[in-house]
């Protein structure tokens, strides 16, 4: 190259083939929760039995092969989820000989400690139970599966995120994150979340799905349900999803691109049947996964921001 | 989003820095719209934004006249655009056949030092953007010291608005003599010049019509075919593991495993740092008990229930040794013979993160690898400044100023030169009161061990 100006003692002697993208991704996200579990004294992970969940977990059990996975899991449950998707749950968790904690957001609506919002989406009332486990549980990290490609807060959020005694998030006063140095010193009543596939891309995680061959709940691939057409998604009909006066109930093919609470989680059509089928069909998408299929990411333009600030995940 | 073959995709990350007004969001925008990265509701909320707030530039990113800025593709948080403000480094993700790229965008203006280095810190290669009408500017000279600081390998100078200047080799030509004599006041090692115009997209995917002269490839095929960071082979790389714990799973095997053969499994833990490992090769244990060292072998190479022959930087993976000793987090493992020793007394120069300033006298807590141990800052050398990359006397260090410091640890740490070791040469300051993160630390002045490193 015309324009390089290579000085003469540090000319690299060569090249080599470096590790795959998934490869290095994998093995980023082990060293991150490999990090966590040493360095904190109760971790958990936030388990849902959505696919980043699963792919989290899946993880986890490579890190400590061939001990178990050492730390329980933490699911809020939101009363409004897919019987299919807790019963993959529970087998998951009985599989990898685990401890499950559930934060209840029904339990919180009877209790009158929280109310049914207007629209009647759920995905922001788990804040709440969500603080309530980590403090009653005493939990100092949790690991969620967020990453930073679904959403512009989360794109600016550190890998290791500290926590306030209220959970929330300063975006304003993050800790720079540097080299692979994690820093995850806290005080009383901080706690920290840690997002080990922070860097990971949608198509990532379902061509690493695929070629590891995990298990993900049947409602990710295309499958025939009773749907109805709402702010221009496919919505189920379940209990706490009922069509309202001129939306027409029909069959499709359809699956999910993520797994959330059922009365704000939109299905796509799509004939995707295998991981491989799904990895055609990410990349080919023209729609983000959160702008196809989460009402309540529609709220605003900063609305995982203020949830983030809040508390959320 | 474009197919990635993910056999053979490698991941490259890079970090952008750029002055005020640059048109680094331009940029960034231009690359994940042109390289197909944007889906369609983004764009949608780009361009209602743009017509909303009267985009007349002549961005036409969607052709029939549609015309977007671009800059919009990267519009931040709330917080930031309440207080006009852009608050540090946002990842981004796009890939091509060839590469999964990371990209820290990293502002500008405000704290552009602590950004930068954050930045850079796990940077493959730094795009430094430059006007064309402007030049090498002073932020420019201090954004190649950061990157010529934390050893960043490649530096690709983006010589952006080449369309403002009627796409003239001669303006070219001047701004890139400025650059490549700045890189070798530097010692830069590599350094590539792209004309550019952000704005309309001339060299930044594909290759510009208007600038028959540039004989060069466009910033994304540079960014496509320079090799990252673990595919050098640096003739320093030899294998350091930090051990990040021990694995004895009796008692707490995973489910579904025979216990027979894992009653008396013991593994280490850990993520390669640099260099390669085959089973067979002697290691010496820096152990964390003073001065320690002892040799042994590689007995085995564990992921995941796999056996590897052999395993490279960045692997994550459990070594298992020959002789039974008592190693625990914290130790580093090398290839024996490629190491002095471990050092209570560390040489360093901290780039300072923090609002509350250093002062000689200072407790700190430094992070290496996998161990923390306490330190005393006994003197502050001396303030590096960026601009002229000459040394000045300090008496304190404030928020973004570089300087050299010499501290005393509680214990030694196998600290090493960061000129030749990237990763063993990086450390945290830590302030032991609120745990905050104050500077990041780059060791120097270390002596380096005797003895030939394999190399890959």
């Amino acid at each position: 190259m015309n324009t390089a100006y290579l000085t003469e003692d540090r000319l690299p002697t060569g090249t080599r083939t470096g590790l795959s993208s998934l490869d290095a991704l994998e093995s980023e996200a082990i060293h991150i929760i490999r990090e966590v579990v040493a360095e904190f004294e109760r971790p958990a992970l936030l388990f849902s039995g959505g696919k980043d969940s699963v792919l989290m977990l899946h993880l986890a059990t490579k890190a400590f092969w061939p001990g178990k996975v050492p730390f329980p899991v933490l699911h809020v449950d939101t009363g409004h989820n897919f019987p299919e998707v807790l019963e993959f749950r529970d087998r998951t968790v009985e599989r990898l000989g685990l401890r499950l904690v559930v934060g209840s957001v029904q339990e919180f609506i009877d209790r009158g400690d929280l109310s049914e919002r207007a629209d009647g989406t759920r995905n922001p009332l788990q804040t709440v139970p969500l603080l309530d486990a980590i403090s009653r549980h005493r939990f100092d990290a949790v690991f969620g599966g967020g990453r930073r490609d679904e959403d512009k807060a989360r794109a600016k959020e550190r890998i290791l995120s500290l926590r306030d005694e209220f959970g929330q998030w300063d975006p304003r006063n993050q800790r720079p994150e540097l080299w692979n140095l994690y820093n995850g010193r806290h005080t009383v009543g901080q706690h920290v979340r840690a997002f080990p596939i922070s860097n990971w891309t949608e198509l990532d995680v379902w061509r690493y799905i695929e070629r590891e061959g995990i298990e993900l709940p049947g409602l990710y691939y295309a499958h025939e349900r009773e749907v109805f057409r709402r702010d221009g998604m496919w919505r189920a009909v379940g209990e706490v999803s009922q069509p309202r006066d001129g939306e027409e109930v029909l069959t499709r093919t359809v699956r999910y691109r993520t797994v959330g609470d059922m009365s704000c989680t939109g299905a796509v059509e799509s004939v995707a049947a295998t991981a491989h089928d799904v990895v055609i069909e990410v990349a080919a998408s023209t729609l983000t996964e959160r702008g196809a299929t989460r009402a309540d990411d529609r709220i605003s333009e900063a609305a995982m921001e203020d949830r983030k600030k809040d508390g959320y995940f | 989003m474009t197919i990635t073959d993910f056999q053979t995709a490698t991941l490259f990350r890079f970090a952008t820095a750029g002055s005020v007004d640059d048109g680094k969001s331009t940029l960034v925008g231009r690359l994940l719209h042109d390289s197909k990265s944007i889906l369609a509701d983004q764009l949608e909320a780009v361009t209602r934004t743009s017509v909303e707030r009267g985009f007349g530039g002549s961005a036409s990113g969607e052709g029939q006249g549609q015309q977007i800025d671009l800059a919009l593709l990267t519009d931040g948080l709330r917080a930031e655009r309440e207080q006009g403000i852009t608050i540090d480094v946002a990842y981004r993700y796009f890939a091509t056949e060839k590469r999964s790229f990371i990209l820290a965008d990293c502002p500008g203006h405000v704290q552009y030092t602590k950004n930068t280095v954050t930045g850079a810190s796990t940077a493959d290669a730094v795009v430094v953007l430059i006007d064309a009408r402007k030049g090498v500017l002073e932020q420019t000279r201090r954004h190649l010291a950061v990157a010529r600081l934390l050893r960043v390998p490649h530096i690709v100078a983006a010589v952006n608005k080449i369309d403002l200047v009627g796409f003239s080799e001669a303006v070219f030509r001047d701004v890139e003599e400025q650059l490549l004599r700045a890189a070798a006041e530097l010692g830069l090692p590599d350094v590539r010049v792209v004309p550019v115009s952000a704005l309309e997209g001339d060299n930044v995917v594909e290759l510009s019509a208007r600038t028959p002269w540039y004989t060069g490839p466009a910033l994304l095929e540079v960014l496509e075919t320079l090799p990252a960071v673990d595919e050098l082979e640096n003739e320093f790389e030899a294998f350091r593991f930090p051990v990040q714990s021990v694995i004895r799973p009796q008692g707490a095997l995973a489910p579904g495993l025979d216990p027979e053969p894992f009653r008396d499994y013991r593994g280490y833990a850990g993520q390669l740092a640099s260099g390669v490992v085959r089973v067979g090769d002697s290691v010496t244990v820096l152990g964390s008990a003073a001065g320690t060292q002892i040799t042994t072998s590689v007995a085995g190479i564990d992921f995941a229930g796999t056996s590897l022959p052999q395993a490279s930087a960045p692997q994550s993976v459990v070594l298992r040794l020959s002789d039974d000793i008592d190693i625990s987090r914290g130790d580093l493992l090398v290839e024996a013979g490629t190491f002095a020793e471990a050092s209570q007394d560390l040489h360093a120069s901290l780039c300072w993160l923090s609002p509350k300033p250093l002062r000689e006298g200072a407790k700190v807590l430094i992070k290496h690898g996998s161990r923390t141990v306490q330190g005393l800052v006994r003197s502050i050398k001396g303030w590096l400044d960026l601009a002229s990359f000459s040394e000045g006397p300090a008496a304190d260090l404030g928020l973004n100023d570089i300087g050299t410091v010499q501290i005393r640890l509680a214990s030694a740490l196998p600290v090493e030169d960061y000129e030749r070791h990237r990763r063993t040469g990086a450390f945290l300051v830590i302030d032991p009161v609120d745990g905050n993160t104050l500077a990041a630390g780059i060791a120097s002045g270390v002596p380096d061990g005797e003895g030939e490193p394999r190399g890959g």
